[in-house]
């Protein structure tokens, strides 16, 4: 007993000051949006950096660079491929949008989160999320669960994961909806109460990711659900999760 | 003719045309002798051939000699199980059956595995059942409290008392195997490094193996002790959380709070070295992405320390805690035997006496020079896979501390030549959850023309079933933590 208050006492009060404190702070190699520093540099006709995406998230369009955040795994293989070294991932971490399209960069960032009336009656002070997986690699459950952590401690904002989805507010989906999860998602979802929230956590949620065209997956949950909140990243970064589900409450960028 | 291939070193090649093609009987012959001879089974695959025909290849390890032997056979439509002599084949020919319809007679439980493409979903179908007064069925998920991915467990019970579990998986099932036929190419890495997301460093490490080996280059020694590094650190992340799971599931609050966030500050250092804290994009084919500069080595080392320190406090509680160990204590045993004859592998294993730790038997890389010390018990209990784990935590970090203060000077990656046509390639690692095991095949163009992954989960799942026998119905979310496997990495 003396022991475990001893360890208690050595561990210390770590739970971060954010939002009303710094952020935590990411690491210096932290890989943000991708964004061309000088498409007049490029070369004619070039489209390297939209061959190298694995996802197809780089469209080059009038001589600008485009990226779908939303399908963008933060991998830097189109930085690799520019034969200019033109490509910087910048360290934004606020990337959530409440639109797809507004997952496109460039944009005004952060991306304002439409806060439709709707959502902020239900969310604003209290939001109970149900958490499934439907092929999800278990990164974007990983760093979901860490928010409930005392460091992030998601308690304090009025949102948690509860176990029932007759509980629950809304979905918090990961993965790209697997065909093997499909009827258990759209059960899941039939068992929330109306009216109901769906957050799509990570690449593949909203937009299949890495396994887009896949005859064993679907390409995100928007195909069978009404997204509430994208949540771009390959997993996101907690903070960026935290920031996304900050906004649709509310409780900051308003 | 010879039964096996020469042995092939790791990670090791070899010309398909070099692999002996012996009869059915003849490979059922070959395991018993093998395992007779001390050496493991590394699995069993349904293979196709150039002409698009199923083949079967069956993967030996001898742990001694740190070799891999392999032999193929050509089943036909049928042919008599290997599972009744060798349980740990069942869900390898289950796999067999599912892809190709090849129908090993005999075997005792021919479901599906994957549901690929299948009309039927996973958790359908027939499930075990036990008959009797009083006996019951409990079915738990595919969505659980908590979160968690998605599986069906199908209990039957009489009272609390566990007779049988039967774990349905497949719900996870994403193509990986299928989509990387015809690769290497630009989403081959990212499929390695989501084939089981809280693996990432241990699947990239097996894959970019099977691709070195193919290639016929070496791993640069730095990238190869950078690899390691981020290894040691991804086991100590997951068995810190893990820890600290167990203990909340006994309702022992502190050390679960504290280790909630030493498991971030764990992935915080890897996030250190390549900026992202599971590990994506450090490690390619050819060495590593990333260099750990003298000043981030310093940086990483007292980190490190600090929460090493803080782990050891915080871990250490729950020996401190006779109700807590009253918990853990006698949970879950899996008897020595089982895990042997069910090939168990891993902290799984080595919980209950097995002395399986690829790092030690096919040592790759930095750790063919240096490794840290092989941990084992004796209990097969939730407590022995948790002091299995908690000496694993220090015996990395000392590791990892050597290998910070002596990196080797030179390049971290080596450009990859074109791979070998038409021939086998094995790679390993063994991840936190125990030995992972890649197999590629390569057609005469150097394309990958199979492609098969062995997640140290598909070999642990039925442990847990087995650990369920005659326990309370309640203790199974201890029991499932104490081993913590992985459902994507077993649906890949």
């Amino acid at each position: 007993m003396l022991r475990s208050l001893l360890v208690r006492m050595k561990q210390g009060y770590r739970t971060f000051s954010y939002p009303h404190g710094p952020a935590p702070e990411l690491p210096d190699r932290y890989r943000g949006v991708p964004s061309c520093a000088d498409p007049g540099q490029c070369p004619p006709a070039c489209r390297l950096c939209e061959q190298a995406c694995p996802t197809h998230a780089i469209r080059i369009a009038d001589g600008a660079f485009n990226v779908d955040l939303g399908a963008c795994l933060f991998c830097a293989a189109c930085a690799g491929a520019c034969p200019k070294n033109l490509i910087r991932q910048d360290r934004e971490y606020r990337l959530s949008a409440s639109c797809r399209e507004d997952l496109w960069s460039p944009r005004p960032r952060p991306a304002a989160v439409v806060l439709n009336r709707r959502v902020y009656h239900v969310a604003r002070r209290s939001l109970r999320l149900r958490q499934v997986s439907a092929g999800g690699c278990n990164a974007c459950e990983a760093d979901t669960n860490v928010l409930s952590t005392l460091a992030w401690d998601l308690g304090r904002f009025g949102i948690q994961f509860v176990a029932s989805p007759r509980h629950a507010d809304g979905l918090l989906v990961t993965g790209p909806v697997t065909e093997n999860m499909k009827e258990a998602l759209l059960e899941t979802w039939n068992a929330v109460p109306g009216p109901r929230l769906v957050i799509a956590v990570g690449a593949c949620a909203v937009s299949g990711g890495v396994f887009s065209g896949h005859r064993e997956t679907a390409g995100g949950v928007s195909e069978m659900l009404p997204v509430d909140l994208y949540i771009p990243g390959c997993p996101p970064h907690p903070l960026t999760i935290l920031d996304g589900l900050l906004r649709l409450t509310g409780r900051i960028g308003k | 003719m010879n039964t096996v291939s020469a042995p092939l070193q790791h990670p090791g090649v070899i010309a398909i045309a070099d692999i002996p093609v012996v009869s059915v009987e003849k490979m059922r012959e070959t395991l018993a002798s093998e395992t007779e001879a001390g050496n493991r089974i590394g699995g069993l695959f349904g293979i196709l051939d150039e002409k698009e025909k199923p083949r079967l290849l069956l993967v030996m390890m001898a742990d001694r000699t740190g070799s891999f032997h392999v032999i193929l056979s050509d089943p036909g439509e049928a042919y008599p199980a290997f599972t009744p002599d060798f349980p740990q084949l069942h869900l390898f020919e289950r796999q067999l059956h599912e892809d190709f319809g090849i129908v090993p007679g005999g075997h005792p439980w021919l479901k599906p595995v994957r549901y690929t493409g299948s009309a039927d979903r996973p958790g359908g179908g027939n499930f075990y059942t036990v008959q009797g007064e009083e006996v019951h069925q409990v079915a738990v998920g595919p969505v659980h409290a908590g979160i968690i991915e998605p599986g069906h467990f199908r209990f039957n019970c009489r009272g609390e008392e566990v007779l049988h579990l039967e774990i349905a998986l497949g719900y996870q099932h994403r193509g990986i195997q299928g989509a990387l036929v015809g690769g290497p190419d630009k989403r081959t890495i990212h499929y390695m490094e989501t084939a089981a997301g809280d693996t990432t460093i241990g699947h990239s490490t097996a894959y970019a193996g099977v691709c070195e080996a193919l290639a016929g280059i070496e791993t640069p020694a730095r990238g190869a002790e950078i690899r390691a590094v981020a290894l040691e650190l991804e086991r100590m992340a997951n068995h810190t959380g893990d820890l600290g799971a167990l203990a909340g599931d006994v309702g022992y609050l502190p050390t679960s709070s504290f280790c909630g966030r030493l498991r971030g500050d764990v992935l915080n250092l890897t996030a250190l070295i390549c900026g992202n804290r599971f590990g994506r994009g450090l490690i390619l084919p050819g060495g590593v992405a990333w260099n750990i500069e003298e000043s981030r080595a310093d940086t990483l080392k007292t980190r490190l320390k600090t929460a090493g320190r803080e782990i050891a406090d915080a871990v250490g509680l729950i020996w401190r805690t006779p109700s807590v160990l009253a918990r853990f204590e006698g949970c879950g045993p899996v008897p020595r035997e089982t895990a042997e004859d069910l090939g168990l592998v891993g902290p799984a294993a080595r919980a209950s006496g097995l002395s399986g730790d690829t790092r030690h038997s096919h040592p790759a890389g930095a750790y063919k020079k240096d490794r840290p010390a092989l941990v084992t018990a004796e209990a097969g209990d939730v407590a022995a896979r948790a002091s299995v784990r908690r000496d694993e935590l220090v015996h990395s970090e000392e590791f990892i501390l050597r290998l910070l203060e002596n990196l080797s000077a030179g390049e971290i990656l080596r450009p990859v030549s074109p791979l070998k046509r038409n021939c086998l390639a094995i790679g390993a690692a063994e991840g936190w959850r125990g030995e992972i095991l890649h197999v590629a095949l390569t057609d005469n163009a150097g394309r990958f023309s199979n492609y098969r992954i062995v997640d140290p989960s598909f070999k642990n799942w039925t442990g847990l079933a087995m650990a369920l026998r005659k326990q309370e119905i309640s203790d199974f979310p201890l029991c499932n933590k104490s081993f913590n496997l992985s459902y994507c990495g077993h649906d890949l």
